[in-house]
Formats: C-alpha cells, sequence, structure tokens
C-alpha cells in the first residue's frame, strides 16, 4: 500500500548585502567650525579638556579585582581626580566602558562589565559629577586592552575606561 | 538586501518491502561508549550518466552524516562485491554479510528536467529484511537536503532516536587580530555547507539562538554602539530590536513556543542585570527576577514551566531553576568551581552548562535537580552549550590560550572554534569553519 504525504516547505537564500552602518567615531579633535575660538594647551603640550588630556594628565581607567565590580582605594583615588577634571571642563560628556579579563563566559561577562561601569559612574556622581554626562556601555570580554591568557594581561583587562565623547 | 524564496515541494512514497517489517533495533545513544555499526552506503544507482555524479554526491552526503554520528562505520566502497545495478534489483545479503556490514543503504534516481526522483531503501544484513524504504520527488537543487532527510531516517530507524541532519548552525564568525576580532552572525547546514554571513561585521554580534518554531534568530547586536537584543528573519533578512528598552539587553533565547524572548536587561539607573521575559506579539515585558546579584544567561524547559539561569547572588557563580513567574527559586549547581550559561536539554531530563574550577573550563552536563554531574569537553575556554534537537549531542566553542612575546604582540593562539560531542562526552570532532567560529547554535529539525 501506498501513502502519499505531501510536505511543503521553504528554503530560504539568504545574499548577504547588508547596508552600511557608521564605523567608530572619528577622533575628537575634528575641527569644530570657523568661529575664533581659544584653545587651552596643558604644560605637554595637550589640549585641554580632551580625551588624550584625561588620558595623560589625569588618568582614564581603574581596575578590579577577579569577578568584582568593587571599587579599591585606588580606583576611588583616580575617579576623584577624574571628578574634579570634570568639573573644571564642565561641557565634557563621558561614556563609560565597563571590561572584563578572558576567565568567564562572554554573557556573564558583559553583565560584570555592565556592574563595572556602572560602580564608576555613580562613584563619579556621589562626587558631584551630573547624571546626565555620563553614560555607559559593557564589552564583556570582547575588547581586551593587553593580550596574553597571563595574570598581567587579565589584571590590565578587569577594567572600566572613561571615554570622552 | 535581497533575498530568494525556492519554495520546496517533496514527495514522499513509502516503499514497501517484499518482507515484513524488522523490529528496530535499539542502540540508545545514551548509554554510553558503544562500538560503531558497519553499515554499507553505495552509490545511488541512475541509468543516465549525467545522473550518476547526483548519485555518488548523495552517498557521500548520507555517509558524511552517519559517520559524524559517532554511531557508524562507513565500509569502504572498494570493498563492496555487487554493483549498484544488481542491487537495484534485489541485494546479494550474502555479498554484504562476507564485508561484515551490519546495515545496507542503496537507492536509485531519476532526474526529469529539474525535478529529481530519489528512491533509498534501508536492510538489516542479519535479518535480510528491509527496514524501510522511501522515495522523494523535487526540485533537482534540493539533493542535498534530500540526502539529509534520508539520513535522518536511516539514524532514526536504527537508533530509535531522531536524526539531526536536517539542521543548521547559526553562530559568530570571527577575524581579524586577537583582541580586535571581528564577529559577524553566518549560518551553515549541520554538516557545514551552503555557509553565508548574515551581517557584514560592521558592528558585533553575539550569541545568536534559534527560534523553536520558526526560522527566527534572536541575537545581541552592538549596532550603533547601543547593545541590544535584536531578532533576525532569515528568509527576509529583515532585522527588528526585541523591545524598548533605555539600557543593555543581552542573553536572549525563545521561549518553547516561540512567542516570548527571554532575557537580561541592565536598567541603566541600577546598572545590574534581570531577567525579563517580552511576549513578541503584544511586546507586553514581564520582570522575573529582582536580586542585587547578577542575573544572566536564561534558559526556558522545554515545557515552558520552568527556567533555569545563571547568578552571582551567592559567594560564587551557580545555577539556579525557578517556575516560570519566578517563584520557587532553588540552586542546582552544587559542586566546587563557578558554573555559568545552563542550557535546558530538548529532551528536558538534563541541563548542560559551563563550569571554571581551577583555571580550567569544562562543558558538563547535569540532571535538572544538578544530579549526577558530569564534564564531556575541557579546555583552557571552552564555553556556550547548544543541544542538538534530538538532546544527544552538544556543540560548543572552545578558545586557546594566547601567547605573547615581550612586547606584548601575540605569537600563537587565541583561536575559536567549534566542536561537537555526543553526551556521554565521547567521539568529539572539530566543526569546520571558513573563519573562525564562536557561539554556535543548533536550528531544530527542519523538517
Amino acid at each position: 500500500m501506498l501513502t502519499r504525504i505531501l510536505i511543503s516547505f521553504f528554503i530560504m537564500i539568504f545574499i548577504a548585502a547588508c547596508g552600511s552602518s557608521p564605523k567608530e567615531d572619528a577622533g575628537a579633535d575634528g575641527a569644530g567650525g570657523s568661529g575664533l575660538t581659544s584653545v587651552d594647551y596643558t604644560s605637554d603640550g595637550v589640549k585641554a579638556g580632551t580625551g588624550d588630556d584625561l588620558i595623560i594628565n589625569v588618568g582614564d581607567r581603574i581596575f578590579f579585582e577577579f569577578a568584582s565590580h568593587e571599587l579599591n582605594g585606588e580606583a576611588q583615588e583616580q575617579l576623584q581626580a577624574q571628578a574634579a577634571w570634570m568639573k573644571q571642563y564642565s561641557n565634557v560628556t563621558l561614556t563609560v566602558e565597563g571590561h572584563c579579563d578572558e576567565r568567564g563566559t562572554r554573557e556573564y561577562n558583559i553583565a560584570l562589565g555592565e556592574r563595572r561601569a556602572q560602580a564608576m559612574k555613580n562613584y563619579l556622581i556621589g562626587l558631584g559629577v551630573t547624571a546626565d554626562r555620563l553614560s555607559t556601555i559593557s564589552y564583556g570580554k570582547e575588547r581586551p586592552a593587553v593580550l596574553g591568557s597571563s595574570e598581567a594581561a587579565w589584571s590590565q583587562n578587569r577594567r572600566a575606561v572613561a571615554v570622552v565623547n | 538586501m535581497k533575498n530568494l524564496f525556492l519554495l520546496f515541494f517533496l514527495t514522499v512514497v513509502f516503499l514497501k518491502a517484499g518482507f515484513l517489517h524488522s523490529e528496530e533495533l535499539e542502540i540508545g545513544i545514551s548509554q554510553g561508549n558503544i562500538k560503531p555499526t558497519p553499515i554499507a552506503v553505495t552509490d545511488f544507482f541512475a541509468e543516465n550518466l549525467k545522473s550518476k555524479k547526483f548519485g555518488k554526491d548523495i552517498s557521500n552526503v548520507i555517509s558524511n552524516n552517519l559517520e559524524r554520528s559517532g554511531l557508524f562505520k562507513i565500509i569502504n566502497k572498494k570493498s563492496y562485491i555487487q554493483d549498484s545495478e544488481s542491487l537495484n534489483n534485489q541485494p546479494r545479503f550474502e555479498d554484504w554479510k562476507l564485508i561484515k556490514a551490519q546495515h545496507l543503504v542503496s537507492g536509485n534516481i531519476i532526474i526529469k528536467g529539474d525535478t529529481i526522483e530519489v528512491e533509498f531503501r534501508l536492510y538489516d544484513i542479519l535479518t535480510q529484511k528491509q527496514i524501510t524504504g522511501k522515495r522523494y520527488e523535487t526540485g533537482k537543487s534540493n539533493w542535498r537536503r534530500v540526502s539529509h532527510i534520508i539520513s535522518d531516517e536511516i539514524f532514526e530507524r536504527i537508533t530509535g532516536d531522531t536524526g539531526f541532519f536536517d539542521t543548521r548552525i547559526v553562530y559568530v564568525a570571527e577575524s581579524g587580530p586577537v583582541g580586535k576580532k571581528q564577529k559577524r552572525l553566518a549560518i551553515m547546514d549541520q554538516d557545514q555547507s551552503n555557509h553565508r554571513f548574515l551581517t557584514d561585521g560592521s558592528y558585533m554580534v553575539l550569541t545568536p539562538r534559534f527560534s523553536p518554531t520558526s526560522q527566527k534568530i534572536t541575537y545581541m547586536s552592538y549596532i550603533n554602539k547601543q547593545p541590544r537584543v535584536f531578532i533576525l528573519d532569515i528568509e527576509t533578512g529583515q532585522q527588528e530590536i526585541v523591545g524598548d528598552f533605555p539600557g543593555m539587553t543581552f542573553a536572549p533565547r525563545f521561549s518553547p513556543d516561540g512567542k516570548k524572548i527571554i532575557m537580561s536587561y541592565s536598567d541603566p539607573d541600577v546598572g545590574n542585570s534581570e531577567i525579563y521575559t517580552m511576549e513578541l506579539s503584544t511586546r507586553s515585558v514581564e520582570r522575573i527576577t529582582n536580586n542585587p546579584g547578577i542575573d544572566v544567561s536564561p534558559s526556558f524547559s522545554p515545557d515552558g514551566s520552568k527556567i533555569v539561569f545563571n547568578s552571582d547572588r551567592g559567594t560564587r557563580q551557580h545555577l539556579y531553576v525557578m517556575d516560570y513567574n519566578g517563584k520557587n527559586l532553588k540552586r542546582i549547581s552544587k559542586g566546587v568551581g563557578s558554573y555559568f550559561t545552563p542550557v535546558w536539554s530538548p529532551r528536558g531530563d538534563k541541563i548542560a552548562f559551563t563550569k571554571l574550577e581551577n583555571r580550567q573550563f569544562y562543558i558538563g552536563i547535569m540532571d535538572i535537580d544538578g544530579k549526577n554531574e558530569r564534564m564531556i569537553a575541557e579546555e583552557y575556554h571552552v564555553e556556550g552549550p547548544t543541544w542538538a534537537p534530538n538532546g544527544a549531542y552538544l556543540m560548543y566553542y572552545k578558545q586557546s590560550k594566547t601567547f605573547v612575546d615581550s612586547e606584548g604582540k601575540v605569537k600563537s593562539g587565541g583561536e575559536s572554534k567549534l566542536f561537537m560531542v555526543d553526551t556521554t562526552g565521547h567521539r568529539e570532532r572539530e566543526i569546520v569553519t571558513p573563519l573562525e567560529g564562536s557561539d554556535p547554535a543548533w536550528s531544530p529539525l527542519l523538517h
């Protein structure tokens, strides 16, 4: 006896031709228009109130223990300097990036990176920086600062970093 | 984006054997490391010379599938005594017994214009009986798909378990230097054919997962530097953000009925991840957890009544089970070490997970109450298990240690690769991808 079954279904062929999307932001030092403005330079020739100024003269990052988002004394000191700098340049806004070392899963580390960024943001708010100048993003373990599978690299990668917008 | 739709009409005819159906031979994949069954898979017979290539290709796809399962040993074609043409009339069982085949797959094909008729028969050599036989009629270009369907049929009749060959894998294809890898979605058949990219790499994507009921994928995307959960319809190419959340959403999975997304959401005012569900039709959002610890990586039980997830609310990261509404919460992981990414098996009786203990990562399986924990894969880094739809295999990815020189430049390592293994932890094999691969997700059976 013959049984006939008719099954119909779809197979689809996907042609990858996705639209473009914005690349990394261009440097923050781009020309800001033709108006006459004066620009301050710090003693080592870096433009004051810029990302470079923050990195070189203040410090842009803090570090964490494994699987922790607690701010140690060193991190708190660092953030006090950042808060003072933020008060000096009141038009500056920051994105706080949270990162992790490679010793965890993607999903857990994304959550942990967010907590680190948030811990930094909240501490800065506690020091008087207004919340509307601070946003956060977590990259989990996807963007290590230092490469290598060693404690030396991991300790540099468990971090939160202030990026001037 | 452009898409081609191809309607695939498949006619299936059951072929009657001249004998009574033989009883199914129980092997049972979950019973440990059994010896692979020797099986002969002949080139499918074709009168027409041009069709002969198809006969060979179909046979090869079936052989590779069965071999990949670890449960079959394909007997070398060179030792076959009876040729395909004579086999097409009636197998000489003595010939196949002589080369120690337990089973024999034969078939023939007829190509008429754009359609192909594929007929296959599966025999048990010892009892000299036909176990099953079917004829499929479909578009010529679907020959590979039919080969997978036949493979599933053979697997099912011999092992008593449903197959996993007519399935696809979505994963994150990685390229570029360690630490700055481009991560894009890619999809391929379970046997790595028909590979194609689903996103262009201009933004990072992570953790894709299939819908159990439709050709959709949910995943996390960093498009416009706004990390959020999206759904991609792989038929239309349409991408859609899941919900309107002011903060980061991540770690998504579909509910078993395909109607909800379960995921983690980090409220920007709180900065802590909680588990939420969103009903896709009404967009209604429900918060399931409420705890100062991180709650992440939720996965529904197949009946939708329970959720397993990962939390660091205790001293370390552990696995917890709760009802769909957050009630009756219990920690299930009991060992030392940290536990991550639990995934409920499609059979409902096991949970696969990632574990970190003494600086070593593992993929493990435990009962749903946390008992009978055992490790099935181990590496410097391994994570992200995904179940085959029959619950008998797992896929995951490994990342090798990164070695750097004195200037911090990468000398070697840091590579991500996909692997699959059966649930006994035996017969692990690499799933080779064109680029590096991570975060694999197995589709349900397509037929």
